[in-house]
């Protein structure tokens, strides 16, 4: 390459990079900084304050939310983290069928419109009680596909004569996975474990569909949703910013666990 | 089947989706005996391994333990362990542990454990690294781990995917001879399976070579070495010659070099069919010596010094110009020195010489897989 | 462990059966339903089958939504693959270290809730938002400007959703991209421009265009941006389903409208794999 282009080139990449992830965090961190003003107002800043967040904590429908989200995104996790790593093992195991590729996909890339009305159909079909249930079983729906999709990449690197080696041994099928299979894996299983709950925790649009009518079943982002539709306030900022916390802890610990998944 | 038979394979078959990889191999091997699996990829070696393990059902046949029927045993209720090829050490765990693990799986009691441990470590030369990771080790020190690891559970039966494979080659010669060492003290009978001919005529008592699935030659090394009963053992094992012709009562009739004579092989019945003439290179003398000697001539080509030894290749003026290899000490005295391109005569002893049935073209793969070590 | 065939089954049965019976079967239920007319009540009447539905998505009405829509998400995912390609581009000139610290980075944003990504633009286009306020403190204008509450809105609130998934497909394309064509190229005497439009870019489009896809159907399919964002002055294909479930509760027609999504979808997928396939093919080499 020429001496004097690429660097003229690369300079202004490099600016544009710098936008775009101003672009990308500006509007979240004028959010963030919103919910710590003490008048709530964009334009002055009066201080720092907490009352926002005081406020939040003694607003019952929130709170009621925010237990209904995480007893959603806990149910869904433990369903799909099981059942996902064991979907992957088998998968690894074998050689997937172009099918069986396929249908692991599909949950992850079918519009969520699509889904959750699908779903909705499905349960009215059944007569089902809509209500947190129907939303767990919803949401373990893309989880499992998701869980599957990063154990697998973990287990890339697995070694499954190690799984004969500890047979060779004279180890059950428990003391092997115990002992042998669960410690090499279980980084990568609580990453997704961990990344599972934050999507189940953030869905808004299959859980609005399935939750069914009354507030009894509102989650968290539900709640949100019908907060914002009546515009901007100093709560939402605040409620806001602790649902992204929730999110950028859990991803920073399954980043930590595990490289790749987050990508 | 003998008295003292530990392990026996009855007409024992595998097919994966309708592909045969063994294909009904009777086989029985001894107590205390140090046994070679030998034959190319995909020969059945492995496969047959497995179903000694537990970790494949045969579809036909029975494997006996000590005359128990132990064709459908799970591997964890077998008297047989595996060294595998990979090691499969268990990463998170330290040699120590990895060793202890298959005490553990058991249930002995912990002083047991501790004690046996401790022995075994000492046996393999492993005391000192008892509590580093597998990842901290060498190839050497790794392959050592995976086999005080199987020793450790005192099996019948000790089996060894390909034990050297992963090592490099001066560390490879060591270990052959450190795994005989062990094997006599421990005085457990062991399976090794291998592509390396030299690796299992330095180490086994018998060896086993098997080809497409079936067992080519069943014998001591000399045995296999020294008299070949058909082309895929005799091209398998070692360097050989090879002379066609067609096979009459009296030798091997070679175009433009008439009668070669030679030994048949024990039992070898067809009367005249096309066959072979197959003689090591080392069996080869330059000049005319032995009286009753085939007496062959050609062209030495080329001529490649390896120190202890010489090997020339010659160019043979009848059997349509076959190049033969002919390989001689470098050291001894009467040593007579020979030139490229000079005419030579040779001579090749009968008794040295083994007739052998077929056509050149049925073991091509064998040939492939001989002429890449 | 001695027989694996059975121990895959076991395995994989109840993951699959869990997406089977939750996610096959909704699906086909719902292309079923889209054969039969409404119920008198809401519902479906399965007395009654019909393909009345299909023929009302060419009802001038729902045509324009569509259209609309469509031009609308195109926008989107050109404005995303402009402002997400180089970026990718960018990161790929980074160190390995900085490397995996930019993706993360550019992907945190994307795992983070959708409403409050969309929220944070009402924060910020409102008529006393930041935006209207500073313009008005210095001076540039004395009438708060319409920023929220229109298509500008829902585009600018889709590209800024959708942005991180470009850049991720563009970055796992140009990180494939075996360096050496790139040394190569410029060693034949190509210049930096010359070797990223005859090189580089033909090489990475097929990764770019499999993303561009997705954020095509996102967009198009969206309900919450228009919604939030457009103030229901900007109609989607993905309000048109909202509504016809839960305001018209004609499911039967909201079922053909969720049919010629996924179609879109699979027509679009379809078509990008056989262009890829087609210029692998030409080229010689592995897309």
């Amino acid at each position: 390459m020429s001496a004097a282009r690429p660097s003229m080139t690369r300079r202004v990449l490099k600016v544009h990079l710098v936008v775009v992830y101003a672009f990308l965090y500006v509007p979240i961190a004028v959010l963030v900084l919103l919910s710590f003003n003490r008048a709530g107002l964009p334009t002055v800043w009066t201080g720092f304050s907490l009352d926002w967040y005081v406020k939040l904590a003694s607003a019952g429908p929130i709170l009621s939310a925010a237990k209904n989200s995480i007893i959603v995104a806990v149910g869904a996790t433990l369903i799909s983290t099981i059942l996902g790593t064991m979907l992957a093992f088998g998968l690894e195991r074998g050689r997937p069928s172009g099918l069986l590729e396929a249908s692991l996909v599909a949950p992850m890339i079918i519009p969520d419109i699509v889904m959750a009305i699908a779903l909705l159909t499905f349960y009215t079909m059944l007569q089902a009680t809509l209500g947190l249930f129907t939303i767990i079983i919803a949401h373990a729906v893309f989880n499992i596909a998701f869980v599957a999709a990063v154990v697998r990449a973990r287990l890339k690197n697995f070694d499954f004569s190690l799984i004969e080696a500890s047979a060779d041994l004279g180890a059950g099928p428990i003391r092997t996975f115990v002992r042998v299979v669960l410690p090499q894996i279980l980084p990568g299983v609580v990453a997704a474990g961990l990344l599972a709950f934050t999507l189940s925790f953030d869905e808004f649009i299959i859980a609005y569909f399935t939750a069914g009518p009354g507030s009894a079943s509102t989650t968290l982002p539900m709640q949100i949703y019908a907060m914002i539709r009546f515009g901007v306030t100093p709560e939402i900022n605040a409620l806001a910013t602790v649902v992204l916390a929730v999110s950028v802890f859990a991803l920073i610990v399954a980043q930590r666990l595990e490289p790749r998944a987050v990508r | 089947m003998s008295a003292n038979t530990l392990l026996a394979a009855e007409k024992v078959e595998k097919r994966f989706s309708g592909v045969v990889a063994v294909d009904g191999i009777d086989l029985a091997i001894a107590e205390n005996e140090f046994f070679a699996l030998l034959g190319p990829s995909g020969c059945g070696k492995t496969t047959l391994l497995r179903m000694i393990a537990g970790f494949e059902t045969p579809t036909a046949g029975h494997l006996t333990l000590d005359g128990k029927d132990i064709t459908t045993v799970p591997p964890n209720r077998r008297p047989v362990n595996l060294m595998f090829q990979s090691y499969a050490l268990f990463p998170h765990m330290s040699v120590e542990a990895n060793v202890a693990y298959g005490l553990e799986a058991e249930g002995r009691p912990r002083d047991e454990i501790r004690r046996r441990v401790g022995e075994v470590l000492e046996l393999t030369v492993l005391g000192e690294l008892a509590k580093r990771r597998p990842h901290e080790l060498s190839g050497g020190q790794r392959q050592r781990v995976a086999l005080a690891r199987a020793l450790v559970k005192k099996p019948r039966l000790l089996l060894l995917d390909e034990p050297l494979s992963a090592l490099d080659r001066r560390l490879r010669e060591q270990m052959q001879l450190e795994l005989k060492r062990m094997r006599h003290e421990v005085g457990i009978t062991f399976v090794v399976v291998t592509h390396d001919q030299e690796e299992a005529l330095v180490m086994a008592d018998r060896i086993a070579v098997l080809d497409r699935g079936r067992i080519a030659q069943l014998g001591s090394p000399r045995d296999l070495y020294d008299r070949p009963e058909n082309r895929f053992t005799a091209r398998f094992l070692g360097q050989m010659n090879f002379l066609e012709g067609r096979l009459g009562p009296d030798g091997l009739t070679v175009d433009g070099l008439g009668l070669v004579r030679g030994v048949r092989p024990a039992g070898a019945t067809d009367a005249t069919s096309i066959g072979c003439a197959a003689f090591r290179p080392e069996r080869v003398e330059i000049g005319d010596v032995a009286t009753a000697g085939n007496s062959l001539s050609g062209t030495v080509e080329a001529i490649a010094y390896h120190g202890n030894s010489q090997s020339l290749i010659v160019r043979l003026d009848g059997a349509g110009g076959t190049r033969i290899a002919v390989s001689r000490s470098s050291t001894a005295a009467d040593v007579r020195p020979v030139a490229s391109g000079e005419a030579v005569r040779l001579t090749v002893p009968p008794e040295h010489v083994r007739l052998l049935a077929g056509g050149p073209d049925t073991s091509a793969a064998a040939s492939a897989e001989a002429d890449a070590h | 462990m001695t027989s694996p065939r059975l121990s895959r089954t076991i395995l994989m049965a109840p993951g699959l059966g869990w997406l089977a019976l939750f996610l096959l079967v909704p699906c086909l239920l719902v292309f079923f339903n889209a054969f039969y007319e409404r119920g008198i009540y809401g519902g479906v009447d399965y007395d009654a089958f019909t393909t009345e539905n299909f023929a009302r998505l060419i009802d001038p009405l729902y045509v324009e939504v569509f259209l609309g829509s469509a031009r609308i998400a195109l926008i989107t995912t050109v404005l995303a693959v402009l402002i997400g390609y180089p970026a990718a581009y960018a990161i790929t000139l980074a160190s390995p270290g900085a490397q995996t610290r930019l993706l993360i980075l550019a992907m945190l944003p994307f795992w983070t809730n959708y409403l409050i990504r969309t929220y944070a633009w009402m924060v910020l286009l409102n008529r006393t938002g930041l935006i209207n306020a500073g313009l008005i403190d210095a001076g540039v204008i004395t009438e708060p400007l319409p920023l929220l509450y229109n298509e500008f809105a829902v585009i600018l609130g889709l590209v800024y959703s959708y942005v991180p998934f470009v850049i991720l497909a563009a970055y796992a394309s140009l990180a494939r991209l075996d360096r050496s064509l790139i040394e190569a190229s410029a060693d034949l005497g190509a210049s930096g421009a010359r070797t990223f439009l005859k090189v580089v870019l033909p090489l990475t489009l097929p990764g770019v265009a499999a993303g561009s896809v997705f954020v095509f159907v996102l967009s198009i399919g969206n309900f919450i941006t228009p919604d939030l964002l457009g103030g229901g002055h900007v109609q989607m294909l993905g309000n048109l389903i909202y509504d016809q479930f839960l305001t018209a509760r004609d499911w039967p027609f909201g079922a053909a409208l969720s049919m010629l999504l996924i179609a879109v979808m699979m027509v679009l997928l379809f078509t990008q794999a056989v262009v890829v396939h087609r210029a692998s093919a030409r080229s010689g080499g592995r897309a």
